[in-house]
């Protein structure tokens, strides 16, 4: 039994991947928030945080996603921004 | 008929086509009328008609919906009643017209009439969310939405949710259709606790895929007649569900499970 689950370990659950894709389509049908504006939103907390501090635009990671507050069932929508600092700007 | 009732108006739909809508209304109808209850199935799909073929009633249509709406016949003339049931009738769609030739107002007006005669009236949505749709939860109290657990029926599932609140028809109840416990199983398939989270609505029922339905549809004779189907027990189990019994979800995998030891009984006889 272990040898298959050897082979299979590279093989993502086909419904783990259908979940989050699904996950995703639904906070924006839900928000009704189009890629245009999340792709504005995004631009300008890149800028704003640019002001303060070198980052690795490569690495930008912005989305729309869904969390369950905590000791709350009901899902709410999040935006979750992973930006790579380099390094803080000098601003005195 | 008898005593003036006051029904309840049940429209069965999901947004998405091919989900199972029209095969669940015509269990949960029958279902409901063997319990005891008077009920009637409306097809609300107008322009495709299938509800009746679905039942086996196809020969016996004379009126439709729209003749009812536009006044050309009274409603008992055009509600066909089941022979094998005792208290289950079908009002069946217009093939020929058109889905703009109900108006809401005038499907409101048609579910108040019915809620007098009989104690539920199922409705069989049709797909999508446009006019169709939009006359067809007219005047429903509840809502039941049908999906699979395959992310375009899902996603559906979740526009229509929206649409239902929007429109006042709160707490839609779900049921997932066609699940295969073998892919669940396997993790190739969301399964049910999946697909609740997702949608964060109340369950009504779990109708695992069954052969039963493709064969009992071809003899337009619902499935819940048939006492061995896992499908049939699933649409019994959701009938009683609606008249406010407390039933437990069937365990699918657990008979997975025991699958081998079926075969080994098979072998060797014990």
């Amino acid at each position: 039994m272990e040898i298959f689950k050897l082979f299979n370990k590279n093989k993502e659950n086909s419904k783990n991947i259908a979940k989050e894709r699904l996950k995703l389509v639904l906070v924006q049908d839900r928000a009704d928030i189009s890629p245009k504006i999340l792709d504005m939103i995004k631009s300008d907390i890149v800028r704003t945080i640019s002001e303060y501090a070198d980052i690795d635009n490569e690495g930008i990671d912005i989305k729309l996603t869904r969390m369950r507050k905590e000791g709350n069932k009901a899902p709410v929508s999040a935006l979750v921004a992973n930006i790579p600092i380099i390094k803080i700007k000098d601003k005195r | 008929m008898e005593n003036e009732k006051l029904g309840t108006a049940i429209v069965v739909t999901s947004g998405k086509g091919g989900v199972g809508k029209t095969t669940t209304t015509a269990n949960i109808g029958t279902g409901l009328s063997i319990l005891g209850y008077s009920v009637v199935i409306v097809d609300a799909d107008i322009g495709l008609r299938n509800l009746d073929v679905v039942m086996g009633l196809e020969n016996r249509i004379v009126y439709d919906i729209v003749d009812v709406v536009e006044k050309n016949c009274r409603l008992k003339q055009a509600l066909i009643k089941d022979k094998r049931f005792e208290r289950l009738y079908l009002l069946p769609a217009a093939q020929t017209k058109d889905k703009s030739a109900v108006k809401p107002e005038q499907m409101v007006e048609l579910i108040t009439q019915l809620k007098k005669d009989f104690d539920y009236i199922i409705i069989d949505s049709p797909a999508g969310i446009e006019q169709g749709f939009q006359y067809s939860i007219a005047g429903a109290d509840i809502a039941i939405i049908v999906t699979t657990p395959e992310i375009s029926a899902v996603r559906d599932a979740d526009r229509v949710i929206g649409i239902l609140e929007a429109k006042e028809l709160y707490n839609p109840k779900l049921i997932v259709n066609r699940i295969r416990p073998e892919m669940v199983k396997r993790g190739d398939m969301m399964n049910i606790d999946d697909i609740v989270d997702i949608l964060a609505i109340d369950l009504i029922g779990i109708v695992p895929d069954d052969e039963a339905i493709v064969i009992s549809t071809n003899k337009g004779e619902p499935v819940v007649l048939d006492e061995k189907s896992k499908a049939g027990q699933a649409y019994r189990n959701i009938s009683r569900r609606i008249i406010g019994e407390e039933i437990e979800f069937l365990n699918l995998e657990a008979d997975e499970e025991g699958k081998l030891s079926k075969i080994i009984k098979l072998l060797f006889g014990k």
